[in-house]
């Protein structure tokens, strides 16, 4: 953190080089499917899922680097900034799609799908509350928040709720994405309370 | 009963399909007779070697065409709801070839003088089938438009002579986990057979089919074979697949979807923009196929386009209490 790229040695340059494509390959994909029309009729419900799967697989990721790195494997604490804004990528890629074939560009309609419908709601919410952390991820912005970029960031626990609700919410017959989701961002929450819990107590003694 | 030959429709469906996807068909059924495709392609093979051409007319009645472009037979056959095999839109084409149809019957019970068994040969042998081309709209907001080849349920029903006190037609189907692979999920909520259900004069209906066909051929296991329901002025989750038992009742019989989310899926379940859905607004739907930059967004219709010939049965009745 705080090194410029350029200034990497070089094994580190092609370490960030591959994961940032890792991140990439999704979208590629996706983009791949649009454009050779290989998403099936109705690819409105293919893209849909496929953007919003990968936004909350990454904010898993997100949320599990620093237990990771915690317990001796410190690689993925290292992307954390670059997959919270690749998490942020997808989740905008996932509203764009619902605004252009669910909405149809319509406020009108934006504003009664807001309204009737809590999972969707709840999802952009979810959205809006990343948009802060965001624009705050450089480094010029942590330097000038100083202690307050830790608190705002702490939000990223709000949008993991959001998600988890979000998921289960769409859920109808088959609660399976709920419950793994759902377990995995519980448990790294859980990780994450019992941390801060066991710090103020000792701050206590 | 003599089996009806056909007598030189005005369209055959082969002939509204685009060509290309018959060829694609064709060239791929050739593949599978030769052996390339058979280990990867399973259930493309099997659904060429098993679909059989039907003998069918067109249907005549009021309600029974539209002029409508029709859906690919490709994308009809391999995007759909059938969550006894997953709930992925794909799952049921990947899937459902497991699935055994043959030998299969039907049992026709409750309030009936005659209730009884009815086996496919029965079904393909016994009735006149013919072709109708009905809009067919999910709850999801989506919607195609498809060439069934059936019969009416009515003819069906009177067979078994309903009794003086049956008021509503109970349905199942098949219900086989070793060969359904979405009813073995750990996490699957549907309490399994899948049921449906209809009030009698909606099962009586001349636009109620009873359907063993789609595209001019057997219907594939993906849409619900050997028999399956088609009711055009319902959501798609009503026209129920795969049918192995009809009973008839004087009680209003519960639903697979009632009783997973009574507020979200009502009994009647009739298509009708004004009364939205909690998870999907439904004055619009995707007609299919659909694109990015070309959702192909159209307005939905009350009762699907077919007010003219059903809104009767409604009458009087408030259809946003009656959902």
């Amino acid at each position: 953190m705080g090194v410029p790229l350029h200034r990497l040695p070089w094994a580190d340059r092609l370490w960030w080089a591959l994961v940032f494509a890792l991140a990439l390959s999704p979208f590629m994909l996706i983009l791949y499917g649009v454009l050779g029309n290989t998403l099936g009729p109705d690819p409105a419900e293919a893209l849909m899922h496929q953007t919003g799967e990968w936004a909350i697989r990454l904010l898993v990721l997100v949320l599990a680097a620093r237990p990771l790195a915690r317990w001796g494997w410190p690689a993925l604490f290292r992307y954390r900034r670059m997959l919270g804004l690749f998490m942020f990528f997808y989740t905008t890629l996932h509203l764009l799609v619902f605004a252009q074939v669910y909405v149809g560009w319509n406020p009108a309609i934006l504003l009664e799908e807001l309204i009737e419908r809590p999972y969707v709601l709840v999802g952009f919410a979810g959205w809006v509350c990343l948009i802060p952390l965001a624009v705050t991820s450089t480094d010029g912005m942590r330097r000038r928040l100083r202690q307050r970029w830790r608190q705002l960031h702490q939000l990223v626990y709000g949008v993991a709720v959001l998600g988890v609700l979000h998921v289960l919410w769409l859920s109808r017959s088959d609660i399976g994405d709920a419950v793994l989701y759902g377990a995995l961002l519980g448990g790294l929450l859980c990780w994450r309370a019992a941390l801060v819990l066991r710090r103020r107590l000792t701050a206590l003694r | 009963m003599p089996r009806k030959i056909l007598d030189v429709p005005q369209i055959a469906s082969s002939e509204i399909t685009p060509e290309s996807v018959w060829l694609n068909r064709r060239n791929l059924m050739k593949a599978a007779a030769a052996g390339a495709l058979v280990n990867t392609l399973p259930t493309q093979a099997a659904a060429a070697s098993a679909a059989k051409l039907l003998s069918y007319s067109q249907g005549q009645c009021d309600g029974c065409s539209t002029e409508e472009a029709l859906t690919p037979v490709e994308d009809a056959t391999s995007y759909n709801n059938f969550y006894e095999f997953g709930t992925d839109k794909s799952d049921p084409a990947e899937y459902a070839h497991a699935m055994t149809t043959d030998p299969w019957s039907v049992e026709v019970s409750g309030l009936v003088n005659k209730p009884g068994k009815l086996n496919l040969e029965d079904v393909l042998g016994g009735f006149d089938l013919e072709e109708r081309v009905y809009r067919f709209r999910c709850v999801e907001a989506w919607s195609m438009v498809v060439p069934w080849i059936g019969f009416p349920l009515a003819e069906l029903l009177r067979r078994f002579e309903p009794k003086a006190d049956a008021r509503y037609v109970a349905f199942k189907t098949l219900y086989r986990p070793e060969e359904m692979r979405g009813t073995r999920s750990f996490t699957s909520v549907i309490d399994w057979p899948y049921k449906e259900g209809l009030r009698l004069d909606e099962a009586m209906h001349p636009l109620t089919l009873m359907t063993v066909g789609l595209y001019g051929k057997t219907l594939p296991n993906q849409s619900g074979a050997p028999l399956r329901l088609i009711v055009p002025w319902k959501y798609g989750f009503k026209s129920i697949k795969s049918i192995v038992s009809i009973e008839l009742t004087d009680r209003q019989p519960q639903t697979s979807w009632q009783e997973l989310a009574a507020h979200e899926y009502g009994f009647f379940s009739n298509v009708n923009p004004e009364v939205d859905h909690p998870r999907w607004s439904q004055r619009y739907e995707r007609r299919l196929p659909s694109s990015l930059f070309k959702p192909n967004r159209v307005p939905t219709q009350l009762f699907n386009g077919y007010a003219e010939q059903v809104a009767g049965l409604y009458a009087g009745m408030d259809l946003s209490k009656y959902y």
